[in-house]
C-alpha cells in the first residue's frame, strides 16, 4: 500500500472530484483527531459547567442542570453512533451474485481476513497510517497505538452490487493509494476506540478489537492481510 | 489464461479471456478494456501483499485485471 502514490503519478484517480483537499498525511490525521477531541469538550465542557452552576446558584433548578447534563451525554452518544453508521451493512443482492463476489473478494484477501470477514463482514487491512476495517460503505482506520479510530463515509458509486463487490472496490482503492483514499473519504468521526466499540453491532466488535490489538502491535497481527495470488508483472500493450 | 473481470450486480462479469500467445483474443481483450474504460470503469491489478495498481493499458500477461467503479467520499 502506497502512501506516496500521487508523487509516481499513480494517485486515486477519485481524487480530481475532492481536488481543493490536501492530501491525507500521518500528521494531518493527527491534527484531525486532536481537533474532534477539542469538538467534543467544546461540545460537552459547556452543559457541565451550567449544569454545576445552576445547581449551585439555586437548587430549584436542578430539572435544567439534568438536562442540560443530558444535552453533555447526547451529544458525543450521537456523533459516536454516527461512526458506527459507516460500517452499517446494507441490504444484500441476490444469494447467487453475493456468492460470486464473495469468491473475488476471497481471492483478494488471505485466510485471516477472511476469517474475520466471515464472522464480521469487514474486512481488516493494514496500512502506513495504520490499520483498517473496510464495509460496505465505509471504513474506519484504527491509528497506530490502537486508541483512537477515525470512521470515514466512503462507498462506490454504484449502488445496486453485492455487498463483497463493495468491500471489493473499496479494498482496491485503498490499496492502490491510501493517503489518497484517506483524503478521498469524508471523515464522520474521530475518537477513542471504546466509543465507537459499544455503538457498534456485536457480531462487529471482534473486528474492531483485532484491528485495535493490529494497530497496537504493528507486524505482529495479520502480517499476511493483503497476500495475493493474482501478483502479475505488466507488460502493457496499447489499451 | 489471463481474465479481463468487471465488478457488477452479478457478483463479477468476466469481459475477456486471453493469452499472450494468442493475437486476436488479445486484440479482443484491448478492445474490450478501451470500451469499459469509456464506460467509466477503472482497471486494477493486484500487486501482492496489499498493493495495487491502476492500470490505463491492458497488461497482457497480467492473470487477472479488475474492473471497478469510482469510489466517493459518503
Amino acid at each position: 500500500m502506497s502512501l506516496d502514490a500521487s508523487l509516481t503519478g499513480g494517485g486515486l484517480p477519485e481524487l480530481a472530484t475532492v481536488y481543493w483537499r490536501p492530501r491525507a498525511t500521518d500528521r494531518s490525521l493527527t491534527r484531525a483527531g486532536r481537533l474532534w477531541t477539542l469538538t467534543t469538550i467544546a461540545h460537552t465542557v459547556p452543559f457541565i459547567v451550567a449544569a454545576t452552576l445552576l445547581i449551585a446558584l439555586n437548587p430549584v433548578t436542578i430539572p435544567v442542570a439534568l438536562m442540560a447534563l443530558a444535552h453533555a451525554w447526547i451529544i458525543p452518544e450521537l456523533y459516536a453512533s454516527r461512526a458506527a453508521g459507516v460500517l452499517r451493512r446494507r441490504a444484500p443482492a441476490g444469494a447467487e451474485a453475493e456468492q460470486v463476489a464473495l469468491g473475488l473478494l476471497g481471492d483478494l484477501i488471505d485466510t485471516a481476513p477472511r476469517e474475520l470477514h466471515a464472522g464480521t463482514g469487514l474486512v481488516m487491512e493494514r496500512g502506513q497510517l495504520g490499520v483498517w476495517l473496510v464495509g460496505e460503505a465505509g471504513a474506519v482506520l484504527a491509528r497506530p497505538g490502537g486508541r483512537r479510530v477515525h470512521c470515514c463515509c466512503v462507498k462506490v458509486t454504484e449502488r445496486e452490487l453485492p455487498s463483497s463487490d463493495r468491500i471489493a472496490h473499496l479494498l482496491l482503492a485503498l490499496r492502490e493509494d491510501e493517503a489518497g483514499f484517506a483524503t478521498v473519504a469524508n471523515l464522520a468521526f474521530s475518537g477513542a476506540v471504546w466509543r465507537l466499540r459499544r455503538r457498534l453491532p456485536a457480531d462487529m466488535r471482534p473486528a474492531l478489537s483485532a484491528a485495535a490489538e493490529a494497530a497496537r502491535a504493528p507486524g505482529r497481527h495479520l502480517a499476511a492481510v493483503g497476500a495475493d495470488r493474482h501478483h502479475a508483472p505488466s507488460g502493457a500493450v496499447a489499451g | 489464461m489471463s481474465r479481463l473481470i468487471r465488478m457488477d450486480r452479478t457478483g463479477h462479469t468476466t469481459v475477456a479471456e486471453w493469452t499472450a500467445e494468442d493475437g486476436p483474443a488479445v486484440e479482443a481483450a484491448v478492445a474490450a478494456f478501451r470500451a469499459e474504460l469509456d464506460q467509466g470503469y477503472y482497471a486494477v491489478i493486484s500487486r501482492g501483499e496489499g498493493l495495487a495498481e491502476q492500470v490505463r493499458q491492458l497488461p497482457i500477461d497480467a492473470s487477472l485485471v479488475i474492473l471497478r467503479r469510482p469510489i466517493a467520499g459518503g
